[in-house]
């Protein structure tokens, strides 16, 4: 349905080569603010070598801030191991690199004067010119930090998370507020970070971008795991009914039809259906055979359209069960 | 995996490099950063150095009151007012402004160690308190015709210099307990009483009695103390008495931040 060349998923597993453990093990993780916000329930997870893993949430305060990984504000309970140490100890501090979601940083420095400082920490920073390609920042190195756009103060903070040459990176919504051209280049550059061996972890609420970017997914409702699994796995797991295996067949058939709901349940190969004001959505183990049926029991049906699962279904379909069970 | 001892120092002292570089290199930044913030530059500056020429060149023309030169002698109350304003705007509100963007967990998520950058601040804000002790003395000379011997300029930046810390400690705390968006505003109602009632507009024995009791709780009185003995001017107690005015004061305020660094650890 649209246009956008998918990143190819790996067959096998990009860490199967690696026999050393992983490069981020967050243990039962559970963050508990004081004001008893509940941001991270019993997340447990392990990132590997050049993987790249995004965490998609439902509202802004329950997805997992990078702060609550990097113990910075140390979880409530649980443990967090970055290349093996704490994240408090510089040890794991000088093996990764952070982007949040704050377009400020001291206006009156110049960008170069920026990546400068932050190379500084690290013992082997990266290549002051490899940094500037990399974000892209060429064109504006010598400005005041004060006098760029939105999307040029987002490059640059980019620019200082990779500024160690970290291992493990996070990016806290990397392309908010980003154009169509910029997004596709940073989608571009963060999946030749992960080709070079380093570890990508994303926290992002762009469906699409989870979907481009991602080998694996995990979707967190209300700080709670309810989704794992590479984007195809998701997509599916959205529109499954409990307890049918996964399918690969699964379609998704959008029409205009008067037929009532209870009849379109009864159609062969129709596992969810959904009416909404005349407009029709189901959902089909069989999709063949489920349109033969539609198409000989309406004949004034239109507006018809068959397409794979989306993303965005199974996201929806996630996130909003009451009783999702955490897997 | 065991490591000889050898290189076990060898870590230690290139990780004490590292920190020293990035200390400097910290320093060196902060101060350009606020040289060239023209608001902060020119007002943390310009503030003291109007104050005495109002009240210390222009008022008091070639004014002696008995022996002492009055430019001279409101040249120690200006110097420690333009000092307590270089760490409190300085450090105070630019932590509070760094606090609120969320500069502040970026540079905590880096490898860079926040001693560091608290004494790269702290000398930054030295740094400002050092010129403007040099434009009060300079306008003094040139304009009051004050005569300075080298000892006693010595001794003045030389207090500057320590001076900026109990300040600094100030501008720390208020950093972490006031919330960014009343931090100036806060910051002058501490930088102006305080100034006052520790005597440095007004010397100390026109000041009201009641007052003038008070004043030795002010840090503001301790530093004008001790920066007129440098001058060579009598005042109330010796320097060694007027020290622990000074550290008793950095050590409250050093507590008081860590209260709040915690308290603010527990909430973020």
């Amino acid at each position: 349905m649209t246009a956008v060349p998918k990143y190819p998923e790996p067959a096998t597993s990009p860490i199967a080569a690696e026999p050393v453990g992983a490069v981020a093990l967050l243990n039962n993780i559970t963050k508990r603010y004081a004001n008893g916000v509940l941001a991270l329930d019993s997340l447990s997870l392990a990132i590997g070598r050049s993987e790249i893993v995004a965490l998609l949430g439902r509202t802004e305060r329950v997805r997992p801030q990078p702060s609550s990984c990097h113990g910075l504000s140390s979880p409530t309970v649980g443990t967090v191991r970055i290349v093996g140490a704490d994240p408090r100890q510089t040890a794991a501090r000088l093996r990764t690199g952070v982007m949040l979601q704050m377009g400020k940083a001291p206006e009156m420095l110049r960008v170069r004067e920026h990546i400068e400082l932050f190379r500084g920490y690290y013992p082997n920073p990266m290549l002051y010119r490899d940094i500037l390609e990399v974000a892209g920042l060429e064109a504006i190195e010598a400005r005041m930090f004060g006098q760029l756009s939105d999307g040029q103060k987002q490059r640059v903070l980019f620019a200082l998370a990779l500024a160690g040459d970290p291992d493990l990176i996070f990016l806290d919504e990397p392309t908010v507020g980003f154009d169509i051209h910029a997004r596709r280049g940073m989608w571009a550059q963060i999946r030749s970070l992960a080709a070079r061996g380093k570890t990508v972890l994303l926290t992002t609420h762009y469906l699409e971008e989870a979907d481009a970017l991602a080998h694996r997914i995990i979707v967190i409702n209300k700080g709670r795991v309810v989704g794992a699994g590479t984007p195809t796995e998701i997509k599916s797991l959205g529109s499954r009914a409990p307890g049918a295996s996964a399918s690969h067949g699964l379609k998704i058939i959008r029409c205009a039809t008067t037929l009532p709901t209870l009849s379109l349940l009864s159609i062969p190969g129709v596992i969810r259906a959904q009416n909404n004001d005349n407009l029709v959505t189901l959902t089909s183990t069989q999709p063949e055979s489920t349109l033969r049926e539609l198409l000989a029991l309406d004949q004034t049906l239109h507006s018809l359209e068959v397409r794979s699962p989306a993303l965005e279904d199974a996201f929806l379909a996630l996130t909003s069960q009451r009783q999702s069970p955490p897997l | 995996m065991s490591s000889a001892p050898i290189t076990q120092s060898a870590i230690y002292i290139s990780a004490f490099k590292r920190d020293l570089s990035i200390f400097l290199r910290e320093a060196r930044y902060e101060f350009i950063r606020l040289l060239r913030t023209r608001s902060f530059a020119l007002s943390i500056i310009g503030f003291p150095v109007v104050f005495y020429i109002f009240f210390g060149l222009v008022m008091n023309r070639g004014g002696h009151i008995g022996s002492i030169s009055v430019p001279k002698y409101m040249l120690a109350g200006y110097a420690v007012f333009g000092m307590v304003g270089a760490a409190l705007f300085g450090i105070g509100v630019g932590l509070a402004g760094e606090l609120a963007a969320g500069w502040l967990e970026l540079k905590r998520a880096s490898p860079m160690s926040p001693l560091a950058y608290l004494l790269a601040k702290c000398c930054s804000a030295i740094a400002f308190g050092i010129i403007i002790v040099s434009i009060l003395i300079f306008l003094g000379i040139t304009v009051g015709h004050i005569s300075l011997i080298l000892p006693e300029y010595l001794r003045m930046i030389a207090l500057t210099v320590v001076g900026v810390v109990p300040f600094a400690c100030m501008g720390m705390a208020m950093a972490l307990v006031v919330p960014f968006s009343s931090a100036p505003g806060i910051a002058n109602m501490i930088y102006l009483p305080m100034s006052f009632c520790g005597g440095l507009w007004i010397p100390i024995m026109f000041l009201p009695r009641l007052l003038q009791k008070f004043a030795a709780l002010l840090p503001t009185y301790h530093l004008s103390q001790m920066m007129l003995n440098s001058l060579g001017y009598a005042s109330t107690g010796s320097n060694t008495s007027h020290w622990p005015g000074l550290v008793g004061f950095a050590l409250i305020m050093l507590g008081i931040a860590a209260i709040a660094f915690r308290r603010l650890e527990q909430t973020s």
